[in-house]
């Protein structure tokens, strides 16, 4: 089994005709998901990748595609009305893609989610793949197995550094869940963490932080309290000085808050394995099963 | 982006958020007749750098006379000032804010920032005004108000009242400080503020309330709409080797060590650094090259890497997903080649074309070490720069 997407995932894209919007559903579907249809302002009636259609409106898409997830590759400034959109059309799924949307935005979306049901996962995130059966996102699907590890991860190529460990290992993934990199983001650690608990294929999970906020420290409380599982974690940023932005705008350490040190200390504390390199995520992963 | 505190009272006033009368000046004759102007028996001298903490360096003197005003900004203007967070280096002061000095009856402390547990704007305040906030949140948060705003409707004037009370604050000031918290809002949020501070907020001893500083940061991913708030970028406060990478859209942070590293994805090069460190070297910078980086991209970021006369090696680690290892491994041997590069590099490639890759690197005839994984590679850079 798997989280979040599966083979019932209905997919469309937004901003579908934009380069990255396309090549990006392309390679999903080369990978088996099921891509109903895609969305872009005033381009409505197109075909496109063969025989995809195009939708002006999300509305409109989910009204003839019966769409049930979105991948959204909208330019930042119109990304947050993206994803808006997507939820004001009853899109159960949404997954952000674009980096970059300013804090503001995001604030407002927040707000709004919380009174429908859809769940936004990102934004600036890779996206969600469960292997063997759909990929939404930008990973490589390449690298992936299908098995019993679940991971979550604030980060993309340090993700598909874990896969690519556990994969080298014959070691397989149930769901691979990219939960982004900015300060606030729709779906954190803990929703996932309840999702993979429940999740029978899934046997042990991966958590794969960074520094910056607290979001891990919460995470490590609920594991400690509602996961049986086996927990293998890992904090990126143990050399990153204070006050300095690292790449994401979440990863800061500010005000002595979120360094890596604190949160390794508190993730141990709540019983997780915690590795100190990125090169040993695989090994222990394969112990802990 | 990190702006000046006249900058930041700039936009205050725009807002109709009290600030004290003041004028920037760049010399001590401008100072003189500024001090004049202003009017008031004491006026106040303030050191402009983004850096906190500028009262205990020196950087802020009282004047009671235009002369003392002329004085002091000569004395400031020119200096290294070195505070807590500056660094050793210090920066240097080219302007001063000549402002207004007032009886204080009141210090107080506001701050209005995203806060990230709730995912929603969080407003701060506490009667321990002029201390670090951090200080106070770590020995007496009982100190401290918090109050979450739903960005439906804003601060409303319930909510203002609400902190006004919990500050203690009465009388005629009382009257003043709800549109001030109301306007103090209304900026964070148009202007799109990271983090808006007041520390101090205060209230003279006539019933004013004014913000006495102001230190604001403005989220850079919502800069394309803030074309006047651009201007303020000040480059002499930032690295200069960063502005140049931001220049080609490199994600560049200069750090104390000497191994260069080159990473594609912020997550994994702030793994690498750990490794980096975990096998006993330190990391020179980190560098995010991203997930679109082509030959020109690789180039420049070799060429930042090695403006750092202290870089003795380099670390390339690639997670080849969008970028294909090939295309990485062509961009590094014409670097390489391009640039003369002597210091040794070793090159962890992983992912897409990765066979294609290492053939490109051992057809070129240069000397690359390879790192099977990760932590080889960052074993085989630390010896190799021994």
């Amino acid at each position: 089994m798997s989280i979040l997407v599966d083979e019932n995932t209905r997919l469309i894209t937004q901003g579908i005709t934009g380069r990255e919007g396309m090549f990006h559903t392309e390679q999903s579907m080369k990978y088996g998901t099921h891509v109903v249809g895609g969305v872009t302002p005033g381009k409505g009636g197109q075909k496109v990748l063969g025989n995809v259609p195009v939708f002006n409106t999300v509305q409109d898409a989910v009204n003839k595609t019966k769409a049930n997830a979105t991948m959204i590759f909208v330019p930042p400034p119109f990304a947050a009305d993206a994803i808006l959109e997507a939820a004001n059309a009853g899109i159960e799924l949404i997954i952000c893609i674009t980096e970059g949307i300013p804090v503001s935005d995001m604030v407002n979306v927040y707000k709004y989610l919380k009174g429908t049901n859809s769940r936004l996962v990102g934004p600036n995130c890779p996206g969600v793949i469960s292997p063997g059966k759909a990929k939404i996102g930008i990973m490589p699907a390449h690298i992936h197995k299908k098995g019993s590890v679940g991971i979550i991860s604030r980060s993309g190529t340090l993700t598909y550094e874990a896969v690519g460990q556990l994969t080298a290992l014959g070691i397989g993934q149930s769901t691979c869940v990219g939960i982004g990199g900015d300060p606030i983001i729709g779906t954190r650690f803990i929703d996932v963490l309840e999702l993979f608990q429940k999740d029978r294929g899934t046997k042990a999970i991966c958590m794969i932080g960074e520094i910056g906020g607290t979001a891990e420290d919460e995470a490590a409380y609920y594991i400690k309290k509602h996961v049986t599982k086996p927990v293998v974690g890992f904090i990126a940023g143990q050399t990153a000085p204070p006050g300095r932005r690292m790449g994401h705008a979440g990863a800061i350490i500010s005000g002595g808050q979120g360094t890596a040190e604190e949160k390794m200390k508190i993730m141990k504390r709540c019983g997780i394995k915690v590795v100190k390199s990125p090169a040993d995520l695989g090994k222990t992963i394969q112990k802990a099963l | 982006m990190k702006i000046h505190e006249y900058q930041a009272k700039e936009i205050l006033r725009k807002y109709n958020v009290a600030v004290p009368n003041g004028i920037l000046v760049s010399n001590k004759s401008e100072a003189a007749a500024a001090a004049k102007k202003i009017g008031t028996p004491v006026v106040v001298v303030k050191a402009q750098i983004h850096a906190g903490g500028r009262g205990k360096g020196g950087g802020v003197k009282l004047a009671k006379s235009p002369q003392e005003a002329e004085k002091y900004t000569d004395d400031i203007i020119g200096m290294t000032l070195v505070t807590t967070q500056t660094g050793p280096e210090g920066r240097l002061v080219k302007k001063v804010l000549i402002e207004e000095g007032m009886s204080i009856a009141k210090e107080l402390y506001m701050g209005i920032l995203v806060d990230r547990e709730t995912s929603q704007v969080l407003i701060m305040a506490s009667e321990a005004g002029g201390m670090e906030i951090e200080e106070v949140a770590a020995t007496t948060p009982e100190r401290i108000i918090k109050e979450t705003v739903d960005p439906l409707i804003g601060v409303q004037p319930f909510l203002a009242r609400k902190i006004a009370f919990a500050l203690n604050i009465e009388g005629a000031a009382l009257k003043a400080v709800i549109p001030f918290i109301i306007n103090l809002y209304d900026a964070f949020v148009k202007e799109d503020c990271s983090m808006l501070e007041i520390n101090p907020l205060v209230i003279t001893s006539d019933d004013r309330v004014l913000a006495l500083d102001a230190k604001v940061d403005i989220d850079d991913n919502a800069m394309y709409r803030h074309k006047e708030t651009q201007e303020y970028r000040d480059l002499d406060e930032e690295d200069p080797s960063e502005v140049e990478a931001s220049k080609f859209h490199l994600n560049y942070i200069k750090l104390d060590g000497n191994i260069g590293c080159m990473v594609n994805g912020a997550g994994l090069a702030m793994g690498t650094m750990d490794i980096i460190k975990l096998s006993g070297g330190e990391p020179a910078n980190f560098l995010d090259v991203g997930g679109g980086a082509d030959e020109e991209m690789i180039e420049n970021g070799f060429r930042i890497i090695l403006s750092d006369p202290a870089v003795k090696g380099i670390f390339i680690n690639i997670f080849g997903g969008i970028l294909r290892c090939d295309i990485l491994a062509r961009g590094v041997v014409a670097a390489t080649k391009k640039l003369k590069i002597k210091i040794p590099v070793v090159v962890r490639m992983e992912g897409t074309n990765m066979e294609e890759g290492h053939q490109i690197l051992k057809d070129s005839g240069l000397n690359f070490a390879i790192g099977n994984g990760m932590k080889d590679g960052a074993q085989k850079v630390v010896k190799a720069i021994k």
